[in-house]
């Protein structure tokens, strides 16, 4: 395999994809920290000026900076946990002997592919409407008042649709793992005396934990830049009690005009991101290594 | 024609030197088996021929010609490979064409030629068929049979046989020292289990650590091994190698006596030893024992030779067998 | 895997089963019952049996023009999907058949560039795209969503092709195969499933966007994602439509996710879970 000839191609060949992603990666970062030191409003283009690390003051003493921060942790631990316990007992109930397997399995992943505009959209108006939505409807047949939940608790009705379009995505993952569990190492463990519950613990939970670990990896990266679902929702309201990090940066710059602020937010959620990606890529690199 | 010269020829890896360096000449339409323990770098030797890695040093010579910067199809070498290496999504016609297509022959040429090849290997009923719906054996025939089309000027194995059960082995090994006395072609085997080597071999060349440790006939290396290791990897049950009194009596640091040349007996001899294992093998049995002042012995009786757990036998090895090692472990030739 | 089991057991199971299943799928079932009922019908409050009248699909098409919507969204996601698969193929053979010594390093790098934040990146992006005159144009979104797809198609395709033997690389090499034949007979046969495979899922991603495509359109380029989300003002008035346009907007791509169920775990997990 590894001729001169072949490393030299094989150089050649990575080279695209590794300087498209470069350069990706590093002109629009350095344009962000660049204007991150500057006073720049879209609305007076004309008036751009150094401005030191005003920006960065302006966004740390924001006191919606750090609710927003809180609110990104909920958000991403919400879901992480809603999706990961749930997703473990609905791949456990998938895994058991059942009739129609195929269909049941279809109608559980969906969710997933549901486009995020849609998926809030279905929710607020059809589910979560506290006039005409179903869990009114529900409420008000049991007689009890019905929760305006994007009023009343609007971070948690987000994460309830974020855990919605995820929780498949979790089952399927944890529910393939499942199913390539050696038959015969369960079965040894019955012939061991084993119930159900020492099963899971001893045998099903260490097998799974790598794939655990993939889904809190990568829904992590989605969820950190959840964006769509606040928009068509709640849209960071009300006040600032749905804003995640993502979408006060969109508020400051596109509906604020303020560049130099936005790009402050920006870097400051470059560097959460990377200290979050530090730890999470140190797990899974462990866990991925064979 | 298909001669090959390797001169000085080294490979490292990184840090690791693979191969220090090899001198060996391997002549026209001989059977070459290389053989040694796994790591012993057999297979690198072998993929240093086919031109798939680089050499580090030295000069590989075809007929003559130094193709050690050629590319593999420039070498007019065929490979089959340990895992057979067959084009999945090709039929077992298409597999066997594959080579003549890429020297751009003419397709009447090539169907005669892969019909002919499918005749010689019992394959013309399959050549319909994916490889995936071949078995161990089949496969193991059309790689060979990819390889045979072409006409090399020698073939290259690498472990054909070791994915295949006990049995097909057997079989397979009988087919292609069948195949070799019909083409005459240079073949350049490599394998661990000596008992290819030995089955197969015109010429066995034995490697250790990137060393060739010796060259030789399969009798050669069985009645006059080199040295200690050779001794102790040729032959099968192994010798038995022997240290202390009896090594000092005989003037050397270690004597070694294979199980064929002990000779058993209920009554007398001159070691006196008790069965530990017994394995009967219908035409022989193998008797593992534990003689008195020399340690674990094996040794080769006939088939209906009674022995069992801890019965008392007498061996006496057969003195002008014996095999000598100084404290180099080298052989002492008398 | 002769496991005993009592019917009852199986049924108990499969009455649980299907009542999970049910609820998690019912907001899409609703979705698809409303898009059928008259908008009157829609806030009347609870019903699982519409009229069944067509009439919203009609209107959806009509009045606000939804085929140009989804036109554009079947263009970008499969436009940005090919020009992804062009500039990774080479590199993912490339780390799958000769990795060096900084391979595993280059592709932990690529999917940390996932890691960044898009809106991190939001000002320098949008004043790019106003400046080169790319704002709500397809060409610019098509590229953006090859940016942001790429360290996933390289990582998935470097997991497939990690799958092909190199040793029948090799025989092809020892068969006298240039490196373009290895390419046209060999290798592009044997990768064609992990390439559709990929295909099929970055289409998946990319229709799903909801981040660039809204920010970096306003009504040429407008994807579905755009589209659906200008319906979130309205309140209440139009249900029975945006359930027309909803469910049109996520039946293609829900129809391709059922048929790539198994390649999706392989796919987003890169290979790490089968």
């Amino acid at each position: 395999m590894a001729t001169q000839n072949t490393k030299t191609l094989a150089r050649l060949m990575m080279a695209p994809s590794v300087i498209v992603l470069l350069v990706w990666m590093a002109v629009p970062l350095a344009m962000t920290l660049y204007y991150s030191f500057q006073n720049y409003n879209l609305l007076t283009p004309q008036n751009v000026s150094f401005a030191g690390f005003f920006n960065y003051q302006y966004f740390y003493t924001d006191p919606a900076f750090f609710q927003s921060i809180w609110n990104t942790m909920l958000l991403v631990l919400g879901v992480l946990g809603i999706t990961v316990i749930g997703g473990v007992a609905i791949a456990l109930l998938l895994d058991q002997p059942i009739f129609g397997q195929g269909i049941v399995r279809i109608l559980v992943i969906s969710p997933f592919f549901v486009m995020p505009p849609v998926a809030a959209l279905i929710w607020k108006n059809m589910i979560m409407h506290p006039g005409y939505g179903v869990l009114a409807d529900l409420a008000r047949f049991f007689g009890v008042q019905p929760i305006d939940w994007f009023a009343q608790y609007p971070l948690f009705a987000v994460i309830i649709i974020v855990a919605w379009q995820w929780l498949p995505f979790a089952t399927l993952i944890l529910l393939t793992a499942l199913q390539s569990l050696d038959s015969e190492q369960r079965e040894a463990a019955e012939m061991d005396g084993a119930n159900f519950f020492n099963r899971f613990i001893y045998l099903t939970l260490p097998h799974l934990s790598r794939a655990i670990t993939v889904v809190i990896l990568i829904q992590t990266i989605f969820l950190l830049g959840i964006y769509a679902e606040i928009l068509v929702t709640t849209n960071g309201g009300p006040g600032y009690a749905s804003t995640n990090l993502t979408f006060l940066i969109y508020r400051t710059a596109r509906l604020g005009y303020d560049v130099g602020g936005g790009a402050a937010g920006g870097i400051i959620a470059v560097v959460l991101a990377n200290i979050v990606a530090f730890f999470l890529m140190r797990a899974v690199g462990k866990n991925l290594d064979k | 024609m298909g001669s090959i010269t390797l001169s000085k020829v080294s490979k490292t890896f990184g840090e690791a030197k693979v191969i220090p360096s090899i001198d060996l000449e391997i002549n026209d339409g001989e059977f070459v088996v290389f053989v040694g323990p796994s790591g012993c770098g057999k297979s690198t030797l072998l993929r240093l021929i086919a031109g798939l890695e680089d050499v580090t040093g030295g000069q590989i010579k075809i007929d003559g010609r130094d193709v050690t910067d050629a590319a593999p199809a420039e070498r007019g070498l065929a490979m089959v490979f340990q895992s057979y290496a067959l084009y999945p999504h090709m039929s077992v016609r298409k597999n066997i064409a594959f080579p003549l297509k890429m020297a751009k022959m003419e397709q009447s040429a090539i169907d005669k030629k892969v019909a002919d090849a499918a005749h010689i290997l019992n394959l013309t009923d399959y050549l319909e068929r994916r490889p995936g719906q071949l078995s161990g054996g089949q496969r193991q025939r059309v790689a060979i049979g990819r390889a045979i089309v072409r006409e090399p000027s020698a073939f290259l194995f690498d472990e054909p046989l070791s994915n295949l059960d006990a049995a097909l082995r057997g079989t397979m090994r009988l087919e292609i020292s069948d195949l070799h006395n019909q083409l005459k072609t240079t073949m350049v085997y490599v394998t661990h289990d000596q008992i290819e080597a030995m089955t197969m071999a015109d010429k066995i060349v034995v490697l250790n650590r990137g060393n060739i440790e010796q060259v030789g006939s399969p009798l050669e290396l069985y009645k006059s091994p080199r040295n200690l290791f050779v001794a102790g990897f040729i032959g099968s049950p192994k010798m038995n190698l022997l240290e202390g009194d009896y090594a000092k009596a005989k003037n050397g640091k270690t004597v070694g006596v294979r199980p064929e040349h002990i000779g058993l007996s209920k009554d007398s001899g001159l070691w006196k030893g008790r069965v530990s294992v017994a394995e009967h093998l219908g035409a022989d049995t193998f008797l593992h024992l534990d003689v008195d002042g020399i340690g674990p012995i094996t040794a080769r009786a006939g088939g209906e030779f009674g022995a069992s757990y801890g019965d008392t036998v007498y061996l006496t090895p057969d003195e002008t067998k014996l095999h000598r090692f100084d404290d180099k472990g080298l052989a002492i030739r008398a | 895997m002769a496991r005993k089991v009592t019917t009852g057991a199986k049924i108990g199971w499969t009455i649980l089963a299907w009542v999970v299943a049910l609820l998690i799928f019912f907001p899409i079932l609703y979705a698809l019952i409303t898009s059928l009922k008259t908008e009157q019908e829609a806030i009347a409050g609870f019903s699982l049996i519409p009229s069944g009248t067509l009439e919203n699909y009609i209107t959806v098409q009509t009045q606000r023009d939804y085929f140009k919507p989804f036109m554009n969204s079947v263009i970008l996601s499969v436009g940005s999907t090919i020009l992804a698969l062009i500039i990774a193929i080479p590199g993912a053979w490339a780390m799958a058949f000769a990795p060096g010594k900084r391979t595993k390093d280059i592709l932990m790098w690529m999917l940390s560039t996932k890691m960044m934040p898009a809106v991190a990146v939001l000002l320098p992006i949008f004043i790019l795209f106003r400046n080169f005159g790319l704002l709500d144009s397809r060409i610019g979104l098509t590229i953006m969503l090859t940016l942001i797809n790429l360290p996933i198609v390289v990582w998935m395709l470097y997991t497939y092709f990690r799958e092909i033997p190199g040793e029948i690389l090799e025989a092809a090499r020892m068969d006298g195969a240039n490196l373009w034949k290895e390419i046209v007979y060999v290798l592009t046969p044997m990768a064609v499933p992990g390439i559709a495979s990929t295909l099929l899922l970055n289409i998946i991603l990319a229709w799903n966007e909801a981040f660039w495509t809204i920010q970096l359109t306003t009504t040429n380029a407008a994807p579905l994602t755009a589209f659906i989300a200008s319906f979130s003002s309205p309140q209440g008035l139009f249900w029975a439509k945006l359930s027309a346009a909803s469910t049109m907007a996520i039946a293609p791509i829900l129809i391709l996710g059922w048929f790539s169920q198994k390649q999706l775990v392989r796919g987003l997990t890169f290979g790490a879970v089968k």
